[in-house]
């Protein structure tokens, strides 16, 4: 088995050209637990971690551009500001030391359905730029996962990075786990309120083959905003509620959109009801966050 | 392939290391440095925690060749980054100049099979090193990746509190910097 | 926090900030560990950190399959892989292919039937640890695939393939005490589950074999019980015991995974057949199917009580399954069994507790031993009736608790202090934690920092449980354990050397071995010799039994030791004096005043005693009645468990988990506290979490990613009360502390879970689903 370390962007891509096989790795939290199990033996690994066009973020034109390299504790203490829905999800990841290697392009690298920061990209639109020897393609990460530990990547090419919009308004994620840390998903949910846009933005963890949204429920819940005149936000806005019956709307909306399997860590029928209760609750607290003033 | 890199302030390598060995491996079998843990091999349980260029990281999710030229600190270096002067535990030979983490974990009744406890240590260590008087639900979240299976963590979160405590202490105490001033 | 330990005599009150153990003194005053610096610092040596030049690495291979004919073994691609020195399977077995813990019904290596995956089926040493995987890989086994037996009940079925020779039940242990046809007032039935939990021991299974210029071995290896390991091995080797000689090297955790052998007749073979020293250190994933469960359980419980809130009778159906191989099953199911009816005056009782096997996962062991399923379904009973009488829990409970005095349904009279009560009011009245506040912390609330509520849906409740388990070994087993105590002149200053062969498994024997000595030979220096087996067996290193029996044979090898000093000391003075005691290496009148130092009564001499020491034996139980004196001791604890439950997303947070023992003695106040916390802590992961999830007898989750244990964002602050009303016939008047508080923290849960959702919750780990009706 080879080791190779690239030391740019460039001279990656050239790597990963000429050995196809290659396995890339960053900060490892997946490809070494197949590495120390013996499940995997790839015939070289490819090291990004000496890559430093990949390692930060930066804002051009209103964008957000995060390298594929970015781990989950600069997500937390950099991005939290901007991006406050991947800052949640960031902090539900792991441990402080997963945190501290794992990277936002090894969860999509990864394309696992309970990757906690893809339901969040979803929501909030977010598009994965790609390297490789042939050129540089965008693909939207909706579309970028196409079935379990799957996605559209071809041999020798790479993540480069995420772009998305600083926060257009309120984010929140939730993530259930029969433990309070170091858990792998059982059902996850992102909400996103874009008022600028008048747009609803969700996603869905670990209740599909891959991550996915939830567009009956956007849609529904974009037309009760509008149809009450709720996207604007003047100073008498500040009590008004939705209705419960429409947060209930929501979410079972947003748990129909799923099609979860029952496994080891939980059935399908329970993936399903917690689905439509962290859709509920998900969507009250970003409309209380809006009413009152806070996010985007 | 060589791997070299700093281990505890000292520069050392290894030879015939294979591509897919993790640093852990490369720590316990070829470097001679036993003490970070192999509980999982799957960056589950905390026991392999090291520090890696500042910052904690399970050893066992990092390849070998990553760790070619970075700064490592294990277990083993500890003692030597962190002993307050003076804070020696009783009894001959017993925990001269051990880091404060280390001594309060002694100390606090925190050790029992002490399979968890270098990796705790070293989690601990750089908590403190970061948050220096950490509240309970800060050291709960910080030490989250650590497993413990013998002492259900009270007792840890005493030795966490204790060596805090002796550490503002320290930190407070006159003549502590260089240059003595008058006490 | 702790709270001050209520008990007589008054113990000071613990500070808010520990000051610290001192290094090492008498019983009674908590103590550093001897090894705690080394563990400190990874200096420590566990069976897994060792080393030696030209060491090979051993590996198994395992049958993937739970149940299988093995057809044919082709070895040879294995053993013609460059770095391979040795490819081992059942031919190479020198001696005996069967070893086990009560019945020698496990081969060494698989002969022609596998009978659980995992199954070990040969074994491989090589250059390189991957050089050794990769070449088992090669190893060409033809399997003809059987189906399963599953179940206990499938097992115990007519027509059910016999899994061994004998059938499929390993023990049926049946008690039948008082009237069988006691009426009472109102009957409660209930069925109930526990899952299969795993000791999740943290230091992997491992050890170093070398082979011996005498043709024998040494085995460096972590181990509860290093003389069961050996006799196996002897067997297995066709050695005699000085030719197979172990050494316990450092052990990370055990808590009944490290009764059975592992790998030490693998190692000794590839060692002995290449000539070489072979490490074997199991993976996570190899450590599921490289040791015992716990026992999973199914339970159908009748609970009589009268109006006047008292038992009437219990009547109980139990089944345990054993998996493929017997291990300590019979004696899971004796302990389960005669332990069944919870602390409670139960006058009429029948039990019929069995132990089957199945092609599961072996079980055997664990912390607790049968006496936690059956306290799970006691537990939750007692409720139902308290709940059905229009009783508070605790004030029903104690109604029926059990006292000194009390008949036991075996028929043992305990002849001790059984504050089972007390317990129960101790923890009743300790005081609640606050109710969250208007805005709590999301670290506060269940879910954590994952987000699931900001308080929605989240009721608190409380729970109660008491439980008792019995210590040591039962039913006429001949436990003893041995001592080698020597006292001499070192550096011209006394010197105790301690050496027994009971295993350190990280519960802080060797401290309490130092204590003893201190306090029996008035000497501060005392150090602990590496534990082996040259000399005698300790007894294993479970059943909360090793500060009683191998704290009794060393304070009975310090007496003796004592007794010959004092004889010479007077010899020296040249007069007899009465009351002589040993204090600060000094001989001492009985007022205390120094007489002659150890070094002048020595003169250069060592003297030592070993001694083998036995507590009052036990007996048998009568095979129709389960009556008999069973048990050596009994030791009681009590929980009282507040959570907060999501209710829509059954997601639960345990705020506190508080808990009232009674030690009779605390030798190192500070350990029982540890001891306390750690098997409580295990009780909440069997509450809420654990579970080896199996499917035609496959584990599904072989990993610490799905075999969720607490981390310490699971466990709550606990506080805790230590009782000590002393045990008249055991030293010092100590009570087991490991295992009582895996009896009642999980049923305390459980209820309090019950008290905040009104959900039955008959099984155990408690899922989301089950708290959300789903």
């Amino acid at each position: 088995m080879e080791f190779l370390r690239p030391r740019s962007l460039a001279e990656a891509v050239e790597t990963a050209h000429r050995y196809p096989e290659a396995v890339p790795i960053a900060g490892g939290t997946d490809v070494m637990v197949d590495m120390n199990f013996g499940r995997r033996r790839p015939p070289a690994l490819l090291d990004l971690t000496r890559v430093p066009e990949l390692a930060g973020w930066e804002t051009a034109d209103g964008l957000l551009r995060v390298g594929a390299g970015v781990t989950y504790a600069t997500l937390i203490t950099e991005l939290g500001g901007l991006l406050p829905g991947l800052a949640m999800a960031s902090r539900t990841v792991g441990s402080p030391q997963i945190r501290n290697r794992g990277t936002l392009g090894g969860n999509l690298g990864s394309a696992s359905p309970a990757g906690d920061t893809l339901p969040v990209l979803l929501a909030s639109g977010a598009v994965v730029e790609t390297a490789s020897a042939w050129g540089s393609r965008q693909i939207p990460a909706a579309d970028f996962c196409t079935g379990v530990k799957q996605n559209v990547l071809r041999p020798g090419e790479l993540i480069a990075a995420v772009l998305l919009r600083p926060a257009p308004g309120p984010q929140q994620f939730c993530k259930v786990g029969t433990r309070n840390a170091m858990v792998i998903a059982v059902a996850s949910f992102a909400v996103e309120l874009d008022p600028a846009r008048r747009r609803v933005g969700t996603g869905i963890g670990s209740a599909a083959p891959t991550p996915r949204r939830a567009p009956a429920a956007e849609e529904f819940l974009a037309g009760v905003l509008a149809g009450r005149g709720l996207w604007e936000r003047p100073a008498e806005l500040a009590n008004a509620e939705l209705d419960s019956a429409d947060l209930d709307r929501f979410g079972e909306l947003a748990a129909a959109a799923a099609a979860p399997i029952s496994d080891v860590r939980g059935t399908a029928a329970y993936r399903t009801h917690a689905l439509a209760v962290m859709a509920r609750r998900a969507l009250r607290w970003a409309w209380h966050d809006y009413i009152h003033g806070y996010g985007g | 392939m060589r791997v070299s890199c700093t281990v505890n302030g000292e520069r050392l390598a290894a030879d015939d290391v294979w591509a897919g060995e993790s640093l852990l491996y490369v720590l316990r079998e070829r470097l001679g440095l036993p003490g970070s843990k192999n509980a999982c091999e799957q960056g589950e349980c905390g026991s392999c925690t090291v520090v890696m260029d500042g910052v904690t990281v399970c050893a066992c999710l990092v390849a070998a060749g990553q760790a070619q030229d970075r700064d490592i600190q294990t277990v083993e270096g500890l003692a030597a980054t962190g002993a307050i002067e003076g804070a020696v535990l009783e009894g001959p030979g017993q925990g001269a100049g051990l880091h404060p983490v280390q001594q309060a974990f002694v100390e606090a009744g925190a050790v029992q099979c002490g399979f968890c406890t270098p990796g705790l240590i070293v989690q601990a260590a750089s908590l403190l090193r970061d948050v220096p008087e950490p509240s309970d639900a800060e050291i709960r979240e910080a030490l989250a990746g650590n497993l413990c299976r013998c002492t259900g963590y009270e007792k840890i979160l005493d030795a966490v509190r204790l060596a805090a405590a002796r550490q503002a202490g320290q930190a407070r105490r006159p003549g502590r910097d260089a240059g003595q001033g008058p006490r | 926090m702790t709270s001050p330990p209520v008990s007589p005599p008054a113990a000071p009150p613990r500070e808010v900030l520990p000051r610290g153990a001192p290094a090492g003194g008498v019983i009674g005053v908590s103590a550093r560990r001897p090894d705690g610096v080394a563990k400190a610092t990874g200096e420590f040596a566990y069976s897994s950190d060792l080393w030696m030049d030209g060491m090979l690495w051993g590996v198994t291979l395992r049958s993937p399959y739970p149940y299988a004919r093995v057809r044919s073994v082709d070895i040879g691609p294995a053993l013609a892989t460059p770095g391979v020195h040795a490819v081992l399977t059942h031919q190479d077995v020198p001696g005996a292919n069967r070893y086990g813990l009560e019945f020698a019904d496990q081969p060494v290596l698989a002969e022609d039937v596998v009978r659980y995956q995992g199954e070990p089926v040969a074994v491989v040493a090589a250059d390189h640890p991957e050089i050794a995987r990769r070449a088992a890989a090669r190893i060409a086994i033809g399997y003809d695939v059987l189906a399963p037996v599953t179940s206990a009940r499938a097992a115990m079925a007519d027509g059910a393939p016999r899994l061994h020779p004998g059938g499929n039940v390993v023990r049926h242990l049946k008690l039948r005490t008082g009237d069988p046809a006691a009426r009472a007032d109102l009957v409660i039935t209930g069925e109930y589950q526990v899952g299969m939990q795993d000791q999740a021991f943290l230091g992997p299974e491992s050890g170093l074999a070398v082979p011996g210029e005498d043709g024998g071995v040494d085995l460096f290896v972590a181990t509860q019980w290093l003389h069961a390991d050996q006799r196996q091995i002897c067997q297995a080797l066709a050695l005699p015991p000085e030719r197979v000689r172990l050494t316990l090297a450092g052990v990370g955790g055990a808590f009944g995974g490290r009764e059975d052998l592992s790998m030490h007749v693998h190692a000794c073979l590839l060692a002995r057949h290449t000539g070489r020293p072979v490490k074997m250190v199991y993976s996570r994933e190899e450590s599921f199917f490289g040791h015992v469960h716990r026992h999973p359980a199914a339970m159908r419980y009748e609970h009589g009580v009268n109006a006047d809130g008292r038992l009437a009778f219990v009547r109980a159906e139990v089944l345990f399954d054993g998996g493929a191989y017997a291990s300590s099953t019979a004696a899971v199911v004796g302990n389960g069994g005669t332990m069944g009816f919870g602390p409670y005056v139960v006058p009429n009782a029948a039990m019929d507790c069995y132990g089957v096997y199945t092609n599961n996962p072996p079980c055997g062991a664990m912390r607790g031993f049968g006496a936690v399923q059956t306290g799970f379904a006691c537990e939750s009973q007692m409720d139902r009736c308290a709940a059905a009488l229009g009783l508070d829990p605790v004030e029903f409970r104690v109604r029926n608790a059990m006292s000194e005095g009390s008949r036991v349904p075996t028929g043992q009279i305990i002849d001790s202090p059984a504050p089972v009560a007390e317990l129960l009011r101790t923890v009743r009245d300790m005081p609640l934690p606050p109710d969250p506040g208007n805005a709590p912390d999301l670290r506060e609330l269940p879910g954590g920092v994952a987000n699931t509520t900001h308080g929605e849906g989240v009721r608190r409740g409380v729970g109660y449980a008491a439980g008792y388990k019995n210590v040591g070994f039962s039913e006429g087993f001949d436990d003893y354990a041995t001592a080698r105590v020597r006292l001499e002149i070192a550096g011209g200053e006394p010197l105790v050397t301690v050496h027994t062969a009971a295993a350190e498994v990280g519960q802080g024997l060797v401290t309490v071995e130092t204590q003893i000595a201190r306090t029996e030979l008035g000497c501060e220096r005392v150090i602990v010799h590496p534990k082996n087996t040259g000399v005698g067996s300790g007894g294993s290193s479970s059943a909360s039994r090793q500060t009683y029996v191998t704290g009794g044979a060393i304070k009975a090898a310090c007496s003796r030791v004592r007794e010959r000093v004092l004889a010479l000391a007077q010899q020296r003075l040249g007069r007899i004096g009465a009351g002589l005691r040993l204090d600060g290496g000094m001989v001492v009148s009985a007022a205390g005043d120094p007489l002659i130092s150890l070094a002048e009564v020595l003169r250069g001499e060592g003297i030592e005693e070993t001694v083998e020491w036995r507590h009052r034996p036990t007996f048998p139980v009568d095979p129709e009645t389960g009556q008999g004196f069973a048990h050596v001791q009994y030791a009681f604890a009590a929980h009282r468990a507040v959570v907060d439950v999501d209710t829509e997303l059954g997601l639960v947070k345990v705020v506190a988990l508080d808990c009232a023992q009674d030690v009779g003695k605390a030798i190192n106040p500070q350990a029982v506290e540890g001891q306390i916390h750690g098997g409580s802590a295990q009780g909440l992961g069997l509450a809420l979490m654990e579970e080896v999830q199996v499917t035609e007898g496959r584990i599904r989750n072989p990993s610490f990613t799905d075999y969720l244990i607490p981390t310490i964002l699971d466990m709550p602050p606990m506080r805790l009360a230590v009782l000590e009303y002393p045990d008249p016939h055991a030293p010092y008047g100590l009570r087991g502390v490991g295992e009582p508080p895996t009896i009642s923290s999980t049923p305390a849960i459980v209820a309090a879970i019950r008290a905040a959702t009104g959900r039955p919750l008959t099984r155990i780990p408690v899922r989301p689903q089950d708290i959300a009706d789903l």
